[in-house]
């Protein structure tokens, strides 16, 4: 086994261990703190298959962040420490989650997975750069309309969370 | 340096780091069961020493509200670096054309962002 196989899998146990603490840990600032684990480690999988530039977007926006929105929206709420109480549903909750695991599991397994590993550029981001700036054929007009998209979420959230005069 | 090599270099500091703070907690904890270090815990010990004032009240204080749209906005343009990341990894290969469609796009988050300035949601009040 090479070294990418051992780093995949060792994140992968992060992952799974981060991930199963997220929902068992009551302390829900310390629940968030394992997300953002999680997400680290889900960064680490996209870099160890190839995929840099969405580990590095996994990072900047995952646990830079949303990591930061979710513990500081943890600490907006009043008693932070007495945690999430225990939860009726966990046994509808848990049915339902095995259930979907299956589903997707066995769809994994039945899929016949057109195998374009060799035809993926390695780095990525460099070709990804290339390819939305190409001023024949790239996705510059999009980007504009993504860049209007992104100032309609500043003057929402001014405008939401903002102070009533 | 190549992609492999560039993020093993990566992966060795993250188990470096790793491994250093494992052994930092896990350390005492040996020593103790040991025997090693001698424990005689009493009441000045157990004080905060050098760590800032004591506490009056629960530390786990309710966060004000206004931090969060000082998050929201940290958010808006964290997206904007991820944006500009494979911008500026390309800029070499892409002239003007790249050049200029950036600036536009920056141009435009601008635009919000001497919004926010005039609306005074940068201010704290």
């Amino acid at each position: 086994m090479d070294l990418q196989a051992v780093a995949f899998y060792v994140l992968a146990a992060m992952l799974v261990v981060s991930a199963l603490a997220v929902v068992l840990i009551p302390n829900v600032f310390r629940a968030g703190l394992f997300l953002v684990l999680a997400f680290f480690a889900v960064a680490g999988l996209f870099i160890t298959l190839g995929a840099d530039f969405l580990g590095a977007v996994q990072i900047l926006v995952y646990v830079g962040a949303i990591g930061v929105l979710l513990l500081l929206a943890i600490m907006l709420t009043r008693d932070v420490h007495h945690g999430s109480p225990g939860n009726r549903l966990w046994l509808p909750a848990s049915v339902l989650g095995a259930l979907l695991l299956g589903a997707v599991s066995w769809s994994l397994l039945n899929t016949t997975w057109a195998d374009k590993a060799a035809e993926m550029p390695v780095p990525a981001t460099a070709a990804l750069g290339a390819s939305v700036f190409d001023l024949q054929n790239g996705f510059i007009l999009p980007l504009e309309i993504g860049a209007l998209a992104l100032l309609a979420v500043v003057i929402g959230a001014i405008v939401l969370v903002g102070e009533k005069k | 340096m190549d992609y492999w090599a560039g993020y093993g270099s990566i992966a060795l500091f993250l188990l470096v780091a790793l491994i250093f703070g494992l052994i930092t907690i896990i350390l005492p904890k040996v020593l103790k069961l040991l025997g090693l270090v001698v424990r005689k815990p009493n009441a000045v010990k157990y004080t905060t020493y050098e760590c800032g004032m004591e506490t009056i009240g629960p530390s786990w204080v309710q966060f004000n509200f206004r931090y969060y749209i000082f998050a929201l906005l940290f958010l808006v343009f964290d997206v904007l670096v991820v944006f500009l990341y494979p911008w500026a990894v390309s800029l070499r290969g892409g002239g003007w054309a790249a050049f200029t469609a950036m600036a536009v796009f920056i141009a435009v988050l601008l635009t919000g962002f001497l919004y926010a300035w005039k609306k005074g949601a940068l201010e704290w009040r």
